[in-house]
């Protein structure tokens, strides 16, 4: 077992503690990099869409998994992302400038969203959402002016400070770009006094408010935060998809959101990049299955929902904490070894917490 | 640290539903002393704590704390007049670290911002190193060095019951609400927190205003008592006044026959 030996303060605020992990991270890393050398074009496009879910993701994961604030209409910002800088550079607008504009627009939506529901609790938070969510579907269906309705937008060739993007490769390397501010900026934002309080909220509102934490505030904040974040995926996903319709950023969009970091573990950014790894390979497998089980089978309309819905039951009852707590728990299972124990992970006893004042 | 000052509650009263929970309670807290608030179960002492810390809207009555009028400040400003608090059932951020726990407690001395969090500009780290060490002084203070990085949901109740002190000390507090300190402990554990109690009041000089059934805890580090019941005041004195009050004894013992 590694034992971390201390010396400065700076230790306690360094990613990547121990030297395992700086492999890992460093490996996956230059995989990443190196991916055009050795993936063919269609493999190379949906890595591309699997970084723009994990931004997607970790979007959604710092409302949900580390605020605690339940969110199903997520896909509206992926819509707003998406539709908003497509209609922006349709204008000409460059597409540096569309980024950022887009990305302001999807955060101050989200604070105004975030602001409505600052109060509301569990259901009635979820349930406002959703209602966000099919307001925004159908705003963009019906002002066919500007969104095309539901006939649809053609996006504009994809062109960064005037110099076309056209192979798989450069849009690829423009996601993984994303893909590195993105988790880099979560990560810093987890180790500073904001993130801190969005866990405080999260984890017992009542100290939050007596440590001087204002929050109702923070959970704007955070809706803002993680809007912007998913509205710059749906800026990236605009471009892997080239033709946008509203029906794409509808409630199953949504709950495809919320299975990536559900199952992928809430809590950790790691688990929301899980998440998009399994959502993004498990139509790949799926077609794989076609293929080999009998056509009585594989042909079987619904065959993905099914797999869907059978995962998530899976998790909820067997793993609520996600492949990244498995994750966590193969990890100390070496770390340990051979002392790693089938108690090692129970749950501890929770003690009595304060019920009557919400 | 801000300054110590007095606290000076008067005519306090809420009621829930047609229950009066405190009904017209004054007291001063003198700074620098130990102020504690017995009474049976249900006498309401915590919701005196509440009132202070504005979880409760009190239905009449004034709390000012210096010069400070504490009813006219929302609940998160409450501790930036110097007051912190700790809470019966242990209100831990349970998924987070030790670490994690007491850094939000240092939260009133910081002024986040999203944008520069996000890109963890060096003034947000000088800042992070600088409530890093404050955090390290009450961890040493209270010895919990070996939880710091263990999470808040595997440690044991008495470890949980220090980290909450802990990290209401990491607000800086010029007074601090103990609300039921000893509940759950062990004597051992017990004994701890009345020598931590004697070091917090002595070393930093903080006021303390404690909930506590503990007579022991209450008779060996109290100045002064205050014996609540039916959310009325009985009496204020000090320990040996208090235990020696008739209607104290009665509110505890009921009326002999």
């Amino acid at each position: 077992m590694q034992v971390l030996f201390k010396t400065r303060y700076e230790d306690d605020i360094h990613f990547l503690a121990k030297t395992g992990e700086k492999i890992r991270v460093g490996l996956v890393v230059v995989l990443l990099i190196a991916a055009p050398l050795f993936l063919q074009k269609y493999y190379l496009a949906e890595l591309g869409l699997l970084l723009v879910y994990a931004i997607a993701g970790i979007g959604l994961m710092i409302l949900t998994g580390h605020t605690g604030q339940v969110s199903f209409g997520h896909a509206a910002f992926l819509g707003i992302g998406a539709y908003c800088h497509s209609i922006l550079i349709s204008h000409g607008v460059p597409f540096s400038v569309s980024v950022v504009l887009t990305v302001i627009l999807s955060g101050l939506i989200g604070m105004v969203l975030g602001r409505s529901a600052s109060k509301m609790h569990g259901f009635y938070l979820a349930i406002a959402t959703l209602a966000f969510l099919i307001l925004v579907e159908t705003f963009l269906g019906e002002w066919e002016a500007v969104t095309g309705g539901h006939t649809g937008f053609k996006v504009p060739a994809l062109k960064v400070f005037g110099m076309p993007l056209k192979a798989v490769w450069q849009q690829y390397y423009l996601d993984l770009f994303f893909v590195f501010v993105v988790v880099l900026g979560a990560s810093n934002l987890f180790r500073t006094p904001t993130g801190r309080s969005f866990l405080a909220v999260r984890d017992s509102e009542l100290s939050a408010r007596s440590l001087g934490v204002n929050v109702e505030w923070v959970k704007i904040q955070s809706f803002g935060v993680s809007a912007a974040i998913t509205g710059l995926a749906g800026v990236l996903l605009a471009h892997h998809l080239s033709y946008l319709s509203p029906e794409a950023f509808g409630v199953l969009e949504s709950l495809k959101l919320m299975l990536m970091i559900v199952v992928g573990g809430l809590g950790s950014i790691l688990g929301a990049i899980f998440g998009a790894i399994l959502v993004s390979l498990l139509p790949i497998s799926i077609s794989f299955l076609k293929d080999v089980l009998p056509p009585a089978i594989g042909q079987q309309a619904g065959l993905q929902p099914l797999l869907f819905g059978l995962i998530i039951v899976v998790f909820i009852v067997f793993e609520p904490q996600g492949i990244y707590g498995r994750w966590m728990k193969l990890r100390f299972f070496f770390e340990t070894f051979p002392y790693y124990r089938k108690s090692s992970f129970v749950r501890q006893k929770s003690y009595l917490k304060t019920e009557r004042m919400r | 640290m801000s300054e110590a000052a007095t606290l000076s509650v008067r005519n306090l009263s809420i009621m829930f539903g047609g229950v009066h929970a405190v009904e017209d309670v004054s007291f001063d807290v003198n700074p620098g002393e130990v102020f504690a608030i017995i009474g049976p179960n249900g006498a309401g002492k915590s919701t005196i704590f509440n009132l202070i810390s504005r979880l409760y809207e009190p239905s009449n009555g004034s709390i000012h704390y210096g010069e400070h009028d504490l009813l006219k400040l929302p609940a998160h400003k409450i501790v930036k007049t110097g007051i912190a608090r700790t809470f019966q059932n242990i209100e831990l951020f349970e998924q987070a670290t030790v670490l994690q726990n007491l850094l939000v407690g240092r939260h009133s001395h910081t002024s986040p911002n999203p944008l520069t969090d996000f890109a963890f500009l060096p003034g947000v780290k000088r800042s992070e190193l600088e409530h890093r060490r404050k955090v390290e002084d009450v961890i040493d203070l209270l010895e919990i060095a070996q939880y710091r990085d263990e999470r808040i949901a595997d440690l044991p109740y008495g470890a949980r019951k220090n980290v909450e002190l802990a990290r209401a000390l990491c607000a800086e507090p010029s007074l601090l609400l103990l609300d039921e300190p000893a509940s759950g402990l062990n004597n051992e554990e017990t004994d701890d927190v009345g020598f931590w109690l004697e070091d917090i009041k002595h070393d930093l000089g903080v006021t303390l205003v404690m909930v506590e059934h503990d007579m022991n805890l209450v008779g060996s580090i109290a100045d002064r008592v205050m014996a609540i019941n039916d959310g009325r005041l009985i009496t204020i004195g000090t320990p040996e006044e208090v235990r020696e009050n008739a209607e104290v004894q009665q509110a505890y013992l009921g009326v002999s026959a």
